[in-house]
């Protein structure tokens, strides 16, 4: 550092004298940029992707070759069955990551600096919800190749499939305000994940992820068909084989704005407390 | 008080839980001059730079920055500061140019605009050749480094420095003072705190002096030395038996006090005069006294709190930890 001689290099001097709004949408910019942010983490540190990827492929090796033959008669009907499924519950599992994230991540020195910028006080929270759109397409086009590989065929065009795929991905970004408020509510990371997972589990078991709705006993069948993740599992279906969509986009868009409508604001406001 | 003040505090208070970390603390800075807050761990330091910097908010008592409050306007007051906390306040999986870079979109620089800064200011702290590996690689004065260029990519008009120099080597320190010095004849505004009377006294126009989360002292370091004694040389003999001899040549050249042996095989005399050095050196020649060591000192912060309060800092700390793990 013996190099620091002269001044410092003064930039664009429009800064201190600039207005408090100078340019629009700041929310928006500051959060993509912040996004971009969280993007440099999950390319830098692959590891953490592991789970989301390797747990459709236990999941549907396990389900489709023990229970396939038993469930539905044969393994190859059973994957088309299972496969929507298990991208649903995938995406929606690994939604939690980013409350994990985000609990630890908030107690470092990086958030007091955001803090001290003159930004809006959620842009690093939206911020980190949007970066990790990445990881959804991720998780979805890793369980797409995995059933491809164990024989899954999408029985309708290029465009419904893909519109499905859009669908789960926006179902795991609107979900994961959920967790982004339990992150803020609780100490740890490792109490986040255990409280994700006890929400999230029971939501992928009773539904239609595993065994069609109508095969479940009465008491059961109400909640599973509020439940949310029938609705994308069934929206999914719907997309990728052509079976009856009847309203399950509709409710699962609803879902979708349900939980933003709840807990973004929630979550942004246990932020602002929180720090 | 008629100076045009950009830091402006009055009565400061924040308790955490049972904890009086602020207990009416005023802070006063002119434009152009850098304030030196010194105080032992535990002080209030940190607690007040954070109220300053918008991060926290008083339990009661007003500041401002620039005019404005820092709780009303706190939008405001962010884009006029700039703040280098005690503890890196950077993106560790980001690189230093990420980091750099991130910042000035942040502050609107555009993206040309925030490239241009980061290039300038990697180079400026001669971080250019690690730019490209996450901060987490870098070594603790790179880490400081870059966080102190990452609080100056808005060119800001107010910067705070929380205890800048703890933790560097003494290159390192002189490299940071300059670093501070240049902000200021640029005509930044700087509050650094520290807990060396030394480096306020290098650095600082004023010097407030805290424990306990109040003030015990506000002066010029000149003022401040007059107060707590300047400063002492100190000098190590060869050989032991010149002892005598050179406590006759300290006496003459110090301002006539009597010169003690502090350490072992150490003496040392208070001078007032920055040329004690060179005139004992020359005197010393001149007898054929060789010295192992030799050099002028200032009070420790322990001396500093010892005169001004009648407590060591030390001691201070010790009944204050225990007060915080009650
Ligand atoms: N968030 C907090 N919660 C509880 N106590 C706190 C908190 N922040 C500071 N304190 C307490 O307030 C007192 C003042 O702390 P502060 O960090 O301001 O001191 P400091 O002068 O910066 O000390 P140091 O030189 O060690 O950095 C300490 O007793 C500290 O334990
Ligand atoms: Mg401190």
């Amino acid at each position: 550092m013996s190099t620091l001689v002269g001044a410092p290099p003064t930039a664009s001097p429009a800064l201190s004298t600039a207005a408090p709004n100078p340019r629009p949408f700041r929310l928006v910019r500051h959060s993509l940029a912040l996004a971009k942010r969280s993007l440099i983490k999950t390319w830098r540190t692959p590891e953490a992707l592991i789970d989301v990827t390797l747990q459709p492929v236990l999941f549907l090796v396990i389900f489709v070759y023990v229970f396939g033959g038993a469930v539905a008669g044969s393994t190859h009907d059973y994957l088309q069955f299972l496969l929507p499924g298990i991208l649903a519950q995938t995406i929606a599992t690994g939604a939690i990551a980013i409350g994990v994230n985000l609990n630890t991540d908030i107690a470092k020195g990086i958030f007091d600096r955001f803090r001290s910028l003159p930004i809006p006080r959620s842009a690093p929270l939206v911020g980190a919800v949007l970066g990790d759109v990445v990881r959804y397409v991720i998780v979805t086009v890793s369980t797409l190749a995995i059933g491809y590989l164990m024989g899954f065929r999408i029985e309708t065009d290029p465009f419904r499939a893909i519109a499905g795929c859009l669908l789960a991905v926006l179902f795991a970004l609107c979900l994961s305000w959920l967790p982004v408020y339990v992150s803020m509510k609780v100490r740890t990371p490792g109490a986040v994940q255990g409280l994700m997972f006890a929400l999230i589990m029971p939501l992928s078991f009773a539904s239609n992820v595993f065994v069609a709705a109508d095969t479940l006993p009465g008491w059961m069948r109400a909640f599973v068909d509020v439940n949310p993740m029938t609705h994308l599992v069934d929206s999914v279906r719907g997309l990728f084989l052509g079976t009856p969509l009847g309203s399950h986009v509709w409710w699962t868009l609803a879902w979708c704005v349900g939980f933003v409508a709840v807990f973004m604001p929630l979550a942004l406001r246990a932020y602002r407390r929180k720090i | 008080m008629t100076a045009d003040l950009v830091i402006e505090a009055e009565g400061l208070v924040k308790h955490f839980g049972k904890t009086r970390a602020l207990q009416g603390v005023d802070l006063a800075v002119p434009r152009g001059t850098v304030l030196g807050v010194l105080g032992p761990n535990g002080a209030g330091k940190t607690t007040a730079v954070r109220i300053l910097s918008t991060l926290l908010t008083p339990d009661s008592g007003t500041a401002r920055i620039g005019g404005f409050d820092v709780v009303r306007d706190a939008e405001r007051v962010r884009q006029s500061i700039g703040l280098t906390g005690q503890y890196a306040s950077v993106d560790e999986d980001l690189t230093g140019r990420q980091n750099l870079e991130l910042f000035g979109t942040l502050l609107e620089l555009g993206r040309v605009g925030a490239r241009r800064r980061a290039a300038e200011l990697l180079d400026w702290f001669d971080l250019t050749e690690a730019a490209g590996r996450p901060a987490k690689t870098y070594s603790g004065g790179m880490r400081r480094r870059l966080d102190l260029a990452a609080s100056l990519v808005g060119s800001p008009d107010v910067i705070f420095l929380d205890e800048p120099t703890t933790g560097l080597d003494p290159a390192k320190r002189e490299d940071m003072w300059e670093v501070v010095r240049s902000l200021v004849t640029n005509g930044s505004t700087v509050l650094l705190t520290t807990q060396y009377l030394e480096e306020a006294d290098a650095l600082a126009d004023s010097i407030t002096v805290i424990d306990h989360g109040r003030v015990i002292a506000h002066d010029t370091p000149e003022g401040l030395k007059r107060v707590v004694g300047g400063q002492t040389l100190e000098v190590r003999p060869s050989d032991l038996a010149d002892l005598p001899r050179i406590a006759a040549i300290l006496s003459e050249v110090g301002s006539g006090a009597q010169a003690d042996e502090i350490r072992k095989g150490v003496l040392a005399v208070p001078v007032t005069d920055d040329r004690a050095l060179t005139e004992s050196v020359a005197r010393f020649a001149a007898v054929g006294i060789a010295v192992t060591e030799l050099s002028l000192h200032l009070p420790s912060l322990d001396e500093v709190f010892f005169t001004l309060t009648g407590r060591t800092a030390s001691e201070d700390d010790t009944t204050h930890r225990t007060e915080v793990a009650a």
